[in-house]
């Protein structure tokens, strides 16, 4: 069903100095103690980082309770901001698609697109067999996955211990980790468009518009990069 | 109601609206081929999307992170991103020195 020797080189693609553990860690780490101080306890604390596992999308969700937001509008800003997940699958599964493997892997292992996993998939899938790079995807996920959710449930635990300025510390690696590794994958000139439009456009467009501007931004900046690269021969 | 209710009905709705957005995109992947336009199309927005999240994050961040400085952040960021690329690549060192040199900055 799943080729475990495959499977097991997509979970050891979590380890070494490439790896987006450390940085997944930190951002859940602070996330747990987030969940704590917003009300949660430590089974729905852990629940959370199980079922939606996308960082922003949580913390905009523990910002809202914490404001008294409604059901329906934490559902809304949540879809906006984790909105970006639709295009980076697209960008994604078909590079893993082969008509040998059933599609309940592609539906299920959906979930765990995140950041950290896409980019060691995108990075790493090119050395494995067409086959089976779906099970190499399973083993990035269930990798990225249970490590959120584990250290998620330290970050509650450990929340106590945990000061201000350790928490601010905690939330900079994310982004700048993420950067890191987006600047690594500016290999050809539209993609590079992508990376600095989209990282400019964002804050800008934050300033006319909070909820849509990650979309309003992707869609802008991302387009004018395929026109580009399209007219320029890139690939 | 009940506040612990209110919080497993968040934790589903969020999850819900999470859930959609990769499972269409698990849908719409069996109709692209990967040497089509729409493909090419994708892969942008989505390297644009998470680039433009990040902008946010750093510029406009959400939760802790804005009690800090803009200037600072955006200062950790650059020497984090040149520490990466003078590593060859090497992403635990920046990760881990962004923590410290963020709380060293934040007490000078």
């Amino acid at each position: 069903m799943i080729n475990s020797k495959i499977f097991l080189q997509g979970l050891k693609s979590n380890l070494g100095t490439r790896s987006p553990t450390v940085s997944l860690a930190a951002c859940f780490i602070a996330l747990g103690a987030l969940l704590k101080d917003a009300g949660f306890n430590l089974q729905q604390s852990a629940a959370s980082s199980f079922f939606t596992y996308a960082l922003p999308g949580q913390l905009v969700m523990a910002e809202s309770l914490l404001i008294g937001t409604s059901l329906i509008n934490i559902f809304i800003a949540v879809w906006l901001v984790n909105f970006r997940l639709y295009p980076m699958t697209v960008s994604l599964f078909p590079l893993l698609k082969h008509k040998s493997q059933p599609k309940w892997k592609y539906y299920l292992s959906s979930h765990f697109l995140a950041v950290s996993s896409w980019l060691v998939a995108k990075e790493g899938y090119q050395k494995i067999d067409k086959k089976y790079r779906i099970d190499f995807w399973i083993g990035i996920g269930i990798g990225t996955w249970s490590t959120a959710v584990i250290m998620t449930i330290i970050g509650y635990l450990l929340s106590e211990y945990l000061n201000k300025d350790m928490m601010i510390g905690l939330a900079i690696v994310n982004p700048v980790y993420f950067f890191c590794m987006m600047i690594g994958a500016m290999k050809n000139i539209s993609i590079s468009i992508a990376v600095v439009g989209g990282t400019i456009l964002g804050p800008i467009v934050y300033l006319f518009s909070a909820e849509w501007a990650i979309l309003y931004a992707g869609l802008i900046a991302g387009t004018i990069a395929f026109l580009f690269g399209d007219k320029n021969g890139s690939k | 109601m009940d506040p612990n209710n209110i919080i497993v009905l968040a934790i589903i709705a969020t999850s819900v609206a999470t859930f959609i957005s990769r499972f269409f995109g698990a849908l719409t992947s069996e109709k692209v081929s990967v040497k089509s336009k729409t493909f090419q199309w994708f892969n942008c927005v989505a390297y644009s999307t998470l680039a433009a999240l990040l902008g946010r994050m750093i510029v406009f961040p959400a939760g802790v992170l804005a009690d800090s400085e803009l200037i600072i952040r955006l200062i950790v960021l650059i020497t984090c991103v040149v520490i990466f690329i003078i590593s060859k690549k090497n992403l635990v060192l920046p990760t881990l020195f962004s923590a410290i040199f963020l709380s060293v900055l934040m007490h000078l």
